[in-house]
């Protein structure tokens, strides 16, 4: 909301000394957050002109411009009479306009000097409005007369003339402070921030409200449909303006607040509907008294109807949408417009209108949020009935718009008042006294807190340990306690409420979830790997791109119903799915080498979306209500995931260097997994968007989710890589983190360590191809027994030694006792059996040496 | 060898005279001395010091010497041979110094040379961040709650007093999921966990909670449609805005140092009274002008915060004449931006390596 300055000085007391900066001081102080300072940034000479000559002089260009005389001082001196280059032609020799002289400074820091432009010395700028930060109009230059300005003497200080070093300070108003984005509301703040006395500009001793005089438009309510069992209109004032001189002009000082509050003069009538409704907070909408047919009656749409807004649009209204229509004698009906959102071109209010019937209503902020939000209408008018709308005020209101109107347009406004009333008396807050104390924390006296309520407008009665508050008609928002308790708190000061840091229970400490997550992040960063955060949204094509099946459960997505990007409506199903676009912007902007992982959230809707109950406000659902809401929201599992590209290990002094390949990426995992004290279980897969014979299946390996699938790690499909613009030979790896956290071991139990020197055994085992290495490792283990401490690969044969279609796998076995040194025979007995169980499960056979 | 020699005149055996002792002496020293390296050295061993040596051979003929003259003789070859023996060691150990010496010089490398094969990980700071936030918490008895990124409506507005046509819920910029009457939709905010946790927790409870949240605001320099914040909760039979204030003023205090703040009536559904806290420009020192960073106010915003709205604790089965909280949360990109001096939002979420990287795994 935007304040001039003049506004509080007329209304709370600011003194001319006052500063900016005390302002915005004293507004944020009571919840006003500065926003912007407008205006003021004019320096002179900026002065009246009076156009003597003007000399059209056509360009070559296609351009005509005016060389004008402008007289801008009295006199004959020499200065007194300046020739100036104009290229509007909105203006004739006689006309006032504004001149900015050599020398000035206009907003935007635009310095103006003497200038040779088009063969001449242009000796200053004739201005336009928007070039003195008087709105946006740029359509020409101003004439004065058109302000209603005449007969001034050239070279007087416009900027005075015009109030261009007025300042206008904007605040951002909260949504419950309906009252704010009204003048009134700002002033009220301000004398409340600084105590200084508010003179209402309708004050009902300054502004009195007529009785209905019996001679007014008829108008009924008759909302058959009240939404959320309220009514949609509870007051309706309408007044009559007859005989308004239609060439009658807005007054200088009243275009001056609306631009200095943004909006832009268009016409007396709508000027003053405008103005009262920026001064006051109540909306205001004209009709053209003329075009009406009959009683002008309130209630909601009918299915089909519609009506063309005043911006051209046809809006097809919804039963919810309450209206004002007018009746014709023979009972149809016609929409004039939607109810505290926006009218309609049929009985706008035009050049030629000299009746008018202002309409000055409460209409319910529930109503008018659907229906703006509905038809996408966010006028000034709906911004304020939703946030709350003074409900004393209408008839005030009215009155000023009618008085204005007469007063700068002629005709008559004094009878023809209908006022139309359903309002229920304001409710009473009742709040315990001590209320105050225990949720500031402050001391404050009782005197205090009445002192405070009372100067918000609340009207206070202490009872027995209780305070009865009547809120003020401006305070739709103060409905309990704590709301109050918000008004004495902020009135004597937020900075009064001491520091005192709370002493919580003793806590837990993090859970053991969370502190597995860290030590994963952190494995994983140790093992040289970055970390990366990336938006969740992706494009459906992204699936194909990833090879995934028709069938594959990561296929189901999410799907946002408002995406940023029409392009990427989808919620991640994998991670791999959004980080390989982080890999490719690294890539592109000259990264080579690339170790990345994110750990983060993945959703994986079910397919079966639930619909949750409905639950009434501000009571606790009861635990099968929870549990069904709860139902309703899909798993999230986090995941780990990793991509590998380039040079795992850098070529340099030492030698070439290695690259990426399939195992970094389940060595990845691996270390991932033992940082969290969970061993995998490594088989072959064909998993998408893996290379078919490069893709690790894992699982968690012994205890109670033996068997439970972790994720995936290898290198990723040549397709995929292809599909994505990614380097060659890229290596990926996705793991559930919540398996292996809840695969994780609580306690990890002692084991003994054992003294007995350990006994060195190696075995090379001959093994068809297809045998993976990880079962012959198995069988060792397994036949060896408990004695076996170590089983390690130390080799792989392929080649003319061997059969076709074999390998030799060469192991040490490192075997100790926990109780006595093994003799040479025992160690004989183990390895034997570790091969016995070997040839057994895969068909081993012992290479002969 | 010479037969025994019963009566004494040691000129019978020739190699026993003090001269060929002396000579044989002299021979040895400087043999010893003049071996330049070990292996020199031990050829002059084997020559001078061995069984075959000079010395060696004069000593086996003492048993020829008549009695009288072989105590005399012995205590003559005995000294040469021990004279021999302590400058062999003598330059052994010496050349042995001087090899090893040598040896040192020779495996001397350039230790400046590069030697990460592998490039470092890193942390993301944002991440870091959190992690340092968790522990100044858990570290005042507070523990850490969490909640799903896809959140019921009820949980992201309605159990948070958000009215359904209030204007505050339309200003919450709201990704909606399909299909609208599952009301599902990615949280605005951590506060559908102050509910869940109050839920779960009852009183009293005492709980901070990071976590991702979603706003259709297209990203730029300082906006991102996905950004993180950090909820804190307390509620407990006295809590009042006064701990509000102690908790967060501890809290900046240990983000930014020592720094002047701000508090400002506010307004969110959730909390009654509501204030927002601002910290004073880091740039302009509150200064303001023409501030950039600031926007010419003097403060920057860091975030909202007050008590517990009765309507949510109603909505979490807690009785608001008896029990009273505080709620508060922050944005960490902006306490990223305002601790570490990011510039612009685009590196925070870009996942641009450099970025991390520059942080390592401390911020």
């Amino acid at each position: 909301m935007r304040t001039p300055l003049s506004f509080l000085r007329d209304h709370a007391g600011l003194e001319p000394s006052t500063t900016v900066a005390q302002v915005q001081q004293a507004l944020v102080r009571v919840g006003l957050e500065e926003e912007a300072v407008h205006g003021g940034d004019v320096t002179g000479p900026v002065v009246v002109g009076e156009v003597l000559q003007v000399q059209a002089e056509p360009q070559k260009n296609g351009k005509t411009i005016n060389w004008c005389q402008v007289r801008v001082a009295p006199g004959d001196g020499d200065d007194a009479v300046r020739g100036i280059v104009c290229g509007a032609h909105n203006f004739v020799a006689g006309d006032q306009v504004v001149v900015a002289l050599p020398g000035s400074v206009l907003p935007g820091g635009f310095a103006i000097s003497a200038r040779k432009t088009y063969g001449h010395v242009s000796d200053g700028m004739i201005c336009s409005a928007r070039e003195l930060g008087l709105g946006d109009d740029h359509e020409g230059i101003i004439v004065l007369s058109t302000l209603g300005l005449t007969g001034l003497e050239p070279g007087t200080d416009a900027i005075d003339l015009l109030g261009l070093d007025e300042v206008t300070v904007e605040v951002n108003v909260t949504p419950d402070r309906g009252y704010c984005f009204s003048l009134r509301g700002i002033a009220r703040e301000y004398a409340l921030s600084t105590g200084a006395p508010f003179s209402d500009p309708v004050d009902p001793a300054v502004v009195p409200a007529p009785q209905p005089d019996g001679a007014g438009h008829e108008v009924r309510i008759e909302d058959d449909a009240p939404v959320r069992g309220r009514l949609g209109c509870d007051r309706y004032v309408a007044r009559t303006v007859r005989g308004v001189d239609t060439s009658a002009r807005t007054p200088l000082w009243m275009q001056r607040v609306l631009q200095q509050c943004g909006m832009r003069p268009i016409s007396l009538a709508v000027d003053v509907t405008n103005y009262v409704m920026l001064a006051t907070g109540q909306p205001l909408h004209a009709f053209d008294l003329a075009t009406l047919r009959g009683p002008v009656v309130v209630r909601r749409a009918r299915q089909g109807e519609r009506l063309t807004t005043l911006d051209g649009v046809v809006r097809e209204l919804h039963p919810e949408d309450l209206l004002i229509t007018d009746e014709d004698v023979d009972g149809s009906s016609r929409v004039l417009a939607i109810a505290g959102v926006m009218g309609g071109a049929d009985s706008e209010v035009s050049a030629t209108t000299t009746e008018l019937l202002v309409e000055s209503a409460h209409f319910d902020p529930v109503t008018v949020a659907r229906s703006a939000r509905r038809h996408k209408l966010a006028t000034e008018a709906s911004r304020r009935f939703e946030r709350g709308v003074d409900t004393d005020l209408a008839d005030r209101a009215a009155e000023l718009a009618v008085r204005l109107l007469t007063e700068y347009g002629g005709g008559d406004g004094s009878t023809g008042v209908t006022d139309v009333d359903r309002r229920e008396p304001r409710k009473p807050v009742t709040m315990r006294s001590d209320l105050p104390r225990r949720l500031a924390g402050v001391d404050y006296t009782d005197e205090q807190v009445d002192a405070a309520l009372a100067a918000v407008g609340c009207d206070v009665t202490r009872g027995e340990g209780v305070v009865e508050v009547l809120p003020p008609s401006w305070r739709p928002d103060l409905v309990e306690g704590a709301d109050l308790v918000e008004e004495v708190a902020r009135v004597n000061g937020y900075d009064q409420i001491p520091v005192v840091l709370p002493k919580a229970p003793a806590g837990r400490g993090l859970t053991r979830s969370q502190r597995l997550r860290r030590s994963a992040a952190r494995a994983l960063a140790d093992a040289g790997l970055v970390q990366v955060v990336t938006y969740p949204f992706m494009a459906p094509e992204r699936h194909d791109e990833l090879g995934l099946p028709a069938d594959d459960a990561r296929r189901t997505a999410l799907r946002l119903a408002n995406p940023l990007s029409a392009e990427q409506p989808l919620l991640r199903t994998s991670l791999l799915a959004t980080l390989v676009d982080t890999a490719r912007r690294n890539l592109s902007r000259g990264a080579r080498d690339l170790a990345l992982f994110e750990i983060g959230l993945v959703y994986r809707p079910t397919g079966e979306q639930t619909v949750p109950p409905e639950l009434p406000p501000a009571v606790r659902p009861s635990d099968e209500q929870l549990a069904a809401l709860q139902a309703t929201v899909p798993p999230q599992p986090r995941h780990a995931a990793v991509l590998l590209s380039g040079h795992r290990e850098q070529p340099g002094w030492w030698g070439p260097g290695r690259a990426v390949e399939w195992s970094d990426a389940v060595a990845a995992a691996e270390q991932l997994a033992s940082a969290l004290g969970v061993q995998l279980q490594v088989t072959a897969d064909d998993h998408a968007p893996w290379h078919p014979g490069r893709c690790a299946r894992m699982t968690v390996r012994g205890g109670e989710l033996d068997g439970t699938l972790v994720g995936h790690a290898g290198e990723l499909h040549p397709r995929v890589v292809t599909a994505l613009e990614l380097p060659p030979r890229t290596c990926a790896a996705e793991v559930d983190l919540d398996v292996l956290i809840a695969a994780a071991p609580d306690v990890v139990l002692a084991e003994a360590v054992s003294t007995h020197p350990v006994a060195l055994r190696d075995v090379a085992l001959v093994v068809d191809v297809a045998v993976p290495a990880a079962e012959v490792e198995t069988a060792l283990r397994v036949g060896g027994g408990p004695l076996v401490e170590e089983v390690r690969l130390f080799d792989e044969y392929r080649g003319d030694q061997l059969a076709e279609g074999k390998r030799s796998l060469a192991y040490h076995l490192v075997l100790r006792a926990p109780d006595r040194t093994l003799t040479g025979d025992e160690a004989e007995a183990v390895r034997d059996a570790a091969v016995a169980e070997a040839a057994a499960r895969t068909g081993a056979a012992l290479r002969a040496s | 060898m010479s037969a025994p020699n019963s009566s004494y005149d040691p000129v019978e055996v020739e190699a026993l005279s003090e001269d060929a002792v002396a000579a044989a002496l002299a021979d040895a020293l400087e043999a010893i001395d003049a071996a330049g390296d070990l292996d020199t050295l031990k050829a002059a061993r084997l020559q001078h010091a061995g069984d075959r040596s000079a010395l060696a051979l004069a000593n086996r003929e003492i048993g020829a010497l008549p009695p009288a003259a072989r105590a005399d003789a012995g205590k003559r070859v005995g000294q040469a041979r021990g004279q021999v023996g302590r400058a062999l060691a003598q330059r052994q150990e010496q050349l042995e110094a001087e090899r090893d010496a040598r040896v040192l010089v020779e495996e001397g490398v350039d230790v400046t040379l590069p030697v990460l094969r592998r490039p470092l990980g890193a942390r993301h700071p944002l991440e870091l961040l959190v992690e340092r936030i968790e522990d100044l918490f858990v570290g005042m008895g507070w523990e850490v709650a969490e909640g799903p990124e896809v959140e019921a409506e009820w949980f992201n507005f309605d159990g948070l007093n958000f009215d359904p046509d209030h204007p505050a819920r339309q200003m919450q910029d709201t990704f909606f999921l399909e299909p609208a009457r599952a009301r599902l939709v990615l949280r605005t905010h951590t506060s559908p966990v102050q509910v869940r946790s109050l839920l779960e927790r009852g009183v009293p409870t005492y709980v901070i909670c990071p976590g991702t949240t979603f706003r259709t605001d297209e990203l730029d320099a300082t906006h991102t449609p996905v950004f993180r914040q950090v909820e804190g909760l307390a509620v407990d039979d006295h809590l009042s805005m006064a701990h509000l204030k102690g908790t967060l003023e501890h809290f900046a205090e240990q983000m930014f140092g020592a720094l002047p703040t701000r508090w400002r009536p506010s307004y969110f559904p959730f909390t009654e009274p509501s204030a927002e806290m601002d910290l004073q420009c880091f740039t302009c020192h509150g200064e303001a002008g023409a501030c950039r960073t600031c926007g010419g106010t003097g403060w920057i915003e860091w975030g909202g915060c007050g008590m517990v709205a009765p309507n949510v604790l109603r909505s979490c089965g807690v009785d608001p004449d008896r029990y009273s909280g505080f709620a508060f949360g922050m944005g960490i990109e902006r306490t990223l931006m305002l601790r570490n001096g990011v510039g612009d939002m685009h590196d925070m979420v870009e996942g641009d390596v450099r970025f991390s990287t520059h942080y390592g795994m401390e911020i």
